[in-house]
């Protein structure tokens, strides 16, 4: 079920029209990196083991295998940040002298076909002098830890330290100290399609096409470029149909930059697939931190300050673009979350393993922070003895600007209006009564709430605040009427399932009086689209949408100049709907695509007033914006098995205009899918030697249609200052707030057993453990 | 993920199938049955067996037939022909029931009966159903035909009494009484995964008391067996809440308990304890 | 490595002449080898669906089976699914419910569907879960096809 709260007036905007990018999709018409055709298949062959030296790799005979000897000339991975101490550690393309994870590319494999390179990759001969790997980020934190980067001592890659002048004086008068100890453990966003590259060598140009699975083609040519001392015009990237990324395809993939120069060196063209075994140990992990939570609560249970140390597993690397400190920053950013929390203090660190490299995932760090936070308050409630929905009411956020402990500056939003619409809408008192019936028939029902603020749309000062010295934040847009009357739209966003195409067509429809339908958007190549940041981080469509309706401002104003000039009316009298544009109150008119055509055709009708074409260019780069939303998950708990099961979950939520509601539900249900697979499901688990023991899907578990309840939405629309579209991004927030609501519901199912669970995900056996602690206890 | 080359052998009759095998075996030939266990193995290139004898083309090996007494499963018959009850005796309304716990549907259109008892995972619904009911496997081989009963087929994990020359060509199972009950329960984190653990119980009620209970569990040890335990726990008893969780328990404390990194023996028994309950508690018809 | 055999596989009522190892999975058949990339691959390892097409009538992996074996059957796949541009009811059905985003798994799940539902027209809902569980999908959580599904199942049970 959906509601919705208003209107826009808009003609398109805020209408379920049905996708433009589905019907190639649902025909198999859909092209996917993997469906080139291509003369080599490369197999990367990678370490089985987590650290050591790597001693000798020979290759068998007659066969091409590249190692880190063949790329001397290839500059290492190296992104950087200008802040938080942070020690920048380069990565080989192939592992050289030193490898540092199970999984870590040491040599490429080039064969005729797939399985010809991996049956030499079988072959190909690593002796490796192992050395003591070290996994968990407490280890490597720990005096005397085996030291995985020279560069970075204590195995500390970067610290964030924040306090807030008044903290310790705020601190002493708190009437309640609450204390968290909260563990996320490692995750894998597992798109559906894993990783792919294919690169081509055009002998006419000497160019190389890249064609891979990207959130950020541009990017990837920046770097590669760079790594590989091209001129970047001699190398195009294409980001194709790609299946799914939710951040793990943000991040340079050592691969591409092999795939490039072997394309090179062949003057032909190869190709990788990963499969999913790669993908699940080398594909990039995420959430894999430690956070212990402290919360001060006066007498009326308000919070008045947090204080928190977090420390990030970063894995083995760091990653590029956006670097390491993407987990560490934003829980430390972050944490304060929804609340009204002026005294905060913070130490945050990234920490070098010998595990597989973080990326961002889906919601980056906030998931983690947000079921952390959340689960404090719900403790605090139940220290205070009060209601967890009545301890949110005492400290949500509710004027604005509200400027953070850190100086985030939070607009206008709806903290405190989505937590009682969520209440109402899930009925407690109907709830709790049902609870206290099943509890006496041995069935354990619970019901958790989340509240939580979504940072959306950062442009350029966000990211240069974090010390970043690369900023994604701007997007252009170049928007075309061609002389057909058709238009076209170049992007820098690179959307993968977003539903782009059409919210985006969807702005320019009402902006310039056409249909969606004759809109087309083209974006993910670097040869067609302007210079852009790709899609990540909820971006795209306040970003993106901000910049095309720039643009469409900028043809909308020229159409209007024509049409004044052939109809001879006064601007302003001139309305522009229905592909064609009137003279308010007459029944003359002239069509859009015959104003475009002359636009071309017969410029000097304009004498000079007009410029010929009709293209025109958007950029924008806005300060940011913060969705926000309550989710509610009810629960049964199996306290014989420890098996959840997710009965029922409610999400009330303001993203600011909605510009697509079914596209934006959609958002919000797979987020939310992810995080309910976060929060009971999904762990990548190492061995005590650093091995994977969850490298398939039957032990890496994605949830399936059975584990996923039913999900009912409710949004308030509260157009926001800081986009000029109103709309705020709602990419992440169902995989941010899931989690917490699923372990508070949990944690409440389990109150008559008195144990805490304060752990993602919350496994079975995990909870089993839990109260049979309890049970041997008594 | 792309498996090891092999040489393929399509044999059109059982004794042709036999005579490969035979040539085959000592050189790593293995059967291809419905492949859904095998070829992910390949994939992973934890099996690369040199050649594989695939019997999906061999006449006859498809019946699912009875006499009376037992019902008798050719080689070739997939999970899928369980869907519905394959007889009329509560052994059907058994094996349909179960069937829909094995993996998912695409896997039931292709996996194969025999080749899941061949297979040997500890967690397969169809050996805990081969066990319980102490099943009578046909394997044959260019020797000859031998009975292997299902207590002494199971060994270990994916290990069995099947010689590398012998194909398992027919599963015969003994019908169950009329009156016979049956329940089965499995625990798996997600739908269709491997069970964690499974319990199938089948018993007959006489003047209101249990009798020839079988309790079987699946998953919780190297292979799925009857706990004498707890059918001891059940026999001569009236049903109750108080007897299920006493079977549930004794069962529980039976079994040596497969451990791994996630699972502890003492959570395996928590499941294996669950699972026999809920199988007595709702027990069909 | 190994030797090739000839086979012909008959994809959506064309034959296809192609010569393949053994170990070829029909998967890789399908895409490689008679051009038809709108089966997707997923796992390899029958666990996600990616793959699933229709072969002689059942809705299988074609990730767990080798192309040699689907010699001589009759092989379904998306491509085949919409008849003279006129969307199958449940291509139209997945449109209408959002039923997809980024569109990988869209294939596999339309084949295991469109496979099932000829099988089994009147399957009830609670089954019908079930068989939806088969495959994964990463993007829409899941709702959104359900819906669709139970909304194609309708529209193929009226026809």
């Amino acid at each position: 079920m959906t509601t919705h709260t208003k209107g826009t007036g808009l003609k398109w905007v805020g209408r379920a029209i049905r996708r433009l990018e589905d019907p190639a999709l649902i025909t198999g018409q859909g092209r996917f990196t993997a469906d080139l055709p291509a003369v080599h298949r490369v197999r990367f062959v990678r370490s089985s083991v987590a650290a050591g030296k790597i001693k000798k790799i020979a290759a068998p005979q007659d066969a091409m295998v590249i190692t880190a000897a063949d790329l001397r000339a290839v500059k290492k991975i190296t992104p950087m940040l200008h802040k938080f101490n942070y020690k920048p550690v380069g990565q080989p393309v192939l592992g050289e002298g030193v490898v540092r994870f199970v999984g870590e590319p040491l040599a490429a494999v080039v064969a005729a076909s797939e399985a010809a390179a991996e049956d030499i990759a079988d072959l190909v001969d690593i002796t490796i002098d192992e050395t003591a790997p070290v996994i968990d980020a407490r280890d490597a934190l720990a005096p005397g830890a085996p030291q995985i980067h020279a560069e970075a001592p204590g195995n500390v890659i970067l610290e964030g330290k924040f306090k807030s002048p008044e903290f310790d004086t705020v601190w002493k008068t708190a009437a309640k100290i609450i204390k968290l100890e909260a563990r996320s453990h490692r995750q894998n966003a597992t798109p559906m399609e894993a990783r792919a590259g294919h690169a081509a060598y055009d002998a006419a140009s000497g160019r190389v096409t890249l064609t891979c699975t990207t959130q950020m083609p541009h990017v990837m040519r920046t770097a590669i470029a760079d790594m590989l001392d091209m001129r970047e015009a001699d190398l195009r990237v294409i980001a194709p149909d790609v299946g799914g990324g939710f951040g793990q395809k943000i991040s340079l993939c050592a691969e591409y930059v092999v795939l490039v120069w072997l394309a090179r060196k062949l003057k032909s063209s190869v190709a990788w697939t990963e499969d999913r075994r790669e993908n699940l140990i080398a594909g990039f992990h995420s959430r894999d931190q430690y956070i212990a939570l402290e919360g001060a609560f006066d007498k009326d249970a308000k919070l008045l300050a947090l204080r928190a140390d977090i420390a990030t597993n970063i894995g083995a690397y760091s990653c590029f673009p956006t670097t390491c400190g993407v987990e560490p920053l934003m829980a430390m950013a972050e944490m304060p979350g929804p609340y009204d929390v002026k005294q905060y203090e913070c130490l945050a660190r990234g920490v070098i393993t010998n595990t597989c490299t973080m990326a961002p995932y889906r919601g980056v760090s906030r998931p983690v922070i947000t079921f952390t936070l959340e689960r404090l308050m719900d403790k605090a409630a139940s220290a205070f003895k009060i209601d967890p929905i009545d301890i949110r009411r005492r400290s949500l956020i509710g004027k604005f600007p509200y400027t953070s402990a850190m100086g985030l500056v939070y607009d206008e939003a709806t903290y405190k209006e989505t937590l009682e619409m969520a209440v109402k809408a899930i009925d407690v008192p109907a709830f709790r009564a049902r609870q206290k019936a099943a509890r006496t028939k041995g069935r354990h029902l619970g019901i958790g709430f989340a509240t939580f603020s979504e940072r959306t749309g950062y442009g350029s000062p966000a990211f240069a605040a974090r010390g970043m010295e690369i900023t994604p934040g701007w997007e252009t847009v170049i928007l075309t009427v061609d002389p057909s009357g058709f238009v076209e739209v170049r992007i820098g966003s690179s959307p993968h399932g977003q539903g782009l195409r059409t919210t985006l067509a969807q702005i320019i429809a009402d902006e310039i009086g056409v249909t969606p339908d004759i809109i087309k958007v083209v974006h993910g190549d670097t040869d067609t689209s302007p210079y852009g940041w790709g899609t990540f981080a909820s971006r795209s469509l306040v970003i993106s949408g901000g910049a095309t309706l720039i643009a469409a401002q900028k043809v909308r104003a020229k159409l209007i100049k024509i049409a004044s000039h052939m109809l001879e009316a006064a601007p302003g009298d001139i309305v522009l709907a229905d592909g064609a544009a009137k003279v308010a109150g007459t029944d003359r008119s002239i069509s859009i695509a015959k104003m475009a055509r002359e636009a071309y055709t017969q410029t000097h009708r304009f004498k000079g007033e007009i410029e010929p074409g009709m293209t025109e260019t958007g950029t924008y780069d806005p300060p940011g914006t913060f969705s926000n939303a309550c989710h509610v998950a009810i629960v049964e708990v199996d306290v014989e098995t420890g098996h959840v099961t997710v009965e029922k979950f409610l999400v009330a939520e303001d993203a600011g205009r909605i510009i697509n509601p079914m596209i934006a539900d959609g958002q919000v249900h797979g987020g939310i899918a992810q995080g309910i697979g976060n929060a009971l499901l999904e762990e990548i688990i190492y061995d005590e030697s650093g091995g994977i023991l969850t490298a398939n899907l039957a032990d890496y578990m994605p949830p399936t249609a059975h584990e996923i309840p039913d999900i009912e939405l409710h949004h308030i629309e509260t157009p926001s200052a800081n986009s000029i579209t109103k709309a705020k991004g709602l990419g992440e927030g169902g995989c941010i707030g899931a989690p917490a609501a699923v372990i508070n519901a949990i944690n409440d199912a389990l109150t008559p057993f008195g144990v805490a669970i304060d752990e993602i995900p919350a496994t079975p056996q995990r909870i089993r453990a839990a109260l049979r602690a309890k049970e041997q206890a008594a | 993920m792309k498996p090891a080359a092999f040489i393929r052998h399509v044999p059109r009759t059982l004794d042709e199938a036999l005579k490969i095998l035979a040539q085959v075996a000592p050189q790593d030939g293995r059967i291809l049955a419905g492949g859904q266990s095998l070829v992910p193995i390949m994939a992973f290139r934890l099996a690369k067996p040199a050649h594989l004898v695939d019997i999906n083309e061999v006449e006859g090996l498809d019946h699912v037939a009875s006499d009376g007494q037992i019902l008798s499963i050719g080689a070739r018959v997939r999970h899928a022909a369980f869907h519905k009850s394959v007889l009329d005796n509560p052994l059907g309304k058994l094996l349909a029931y179960v069937a829909r716990h094995i993996a998912h549907y695409p896997i039931r259109m292709r996996g194969t009966f025999c080749g899941s008892l061949a297979h040997a995972d500890p967690s397969a619904e169809w050996c805990l159903v081969a066990a319980t009911l102490d099943a009578t496997m046909v394997a044959k081989s260019t020797r000859g035909s031998r009975p292997i009963a299902a207590k002494d087929f199971f060994e270990g994990i994916m290990s069995t009494a099947l010689a590398e020359d012998e194909l398992l060509a027919e599963v015969h199972l003994p019908l169950l009484p009329a009156d016979a009950k049956f329940g089965f329960n499995e625990f798996s984190r997600r739908a269709g995964d491997f069970a964690m653990a499974a319990a199938l119980v089948t018993y007959r009620l006489a003047n209101g008391k249990i009798a020839d209970a079988r309790v079987g569990v699946g998953g919780a040890e190297p292979a799925p067996r009857r706990i004498a335990q707890a059918e001891a726990a059940l026999n001569g008893q009236a049903p109750s809440d108080k007897i299920f969780r006493a079977a549930a328990e004794a069962a529980a404390k039976a079994i040596d308990p497969l451990e791994d990194h996630q699972t502890t023996g003492e959570y395996r028994r928590d499941l294996v304890r669950a699972v026999v309950r809920r199988a007595l508690e709702h027990s069909h018809p | 490595m190994s030797d090739k055999t000839a086979i012909t596989l008959t994809i959506n009522g064309h034959d296809h002449a192609i010569a393949v190892e053994p170990r070829r999975t029909l998967v890789d058949a399908i895409r490689e080898d008679c051009g038809q990339t709108g089966t997707h691959i997923g796992c390899e390892h029958g666990i996600c669906g990616a793959c699933t097409v229709i072969v002689d009538g059942e809705p299988v992996r074609s990730c767990l089976m080798f192309a040699v074996q689907a010699a001589g059957k009759k092989i379904r796949t998306v491509e085949g699914l919409a008849k003279d541009d006129k969307l199958h009811p449940m291509q139209q059905a997945f449109m209408d419910h959002h039923g997809l985003q980024c569109g990988f798994c869209t294939p596999g799940f339309l084949m295991l569907a469109v496979g099932v539902l000829e099988r089994e027209p009147d399957i009830g809902d609670d089954d019908l879960l079930d068989v939806l569980s088969s495959n994964l999908c990463r993007c829409t959580g899941y709702q959104n096809i359900i819906k669709a599904v139970r909304a194609a199942a309708k529209e193929m049970r009226g026809k």
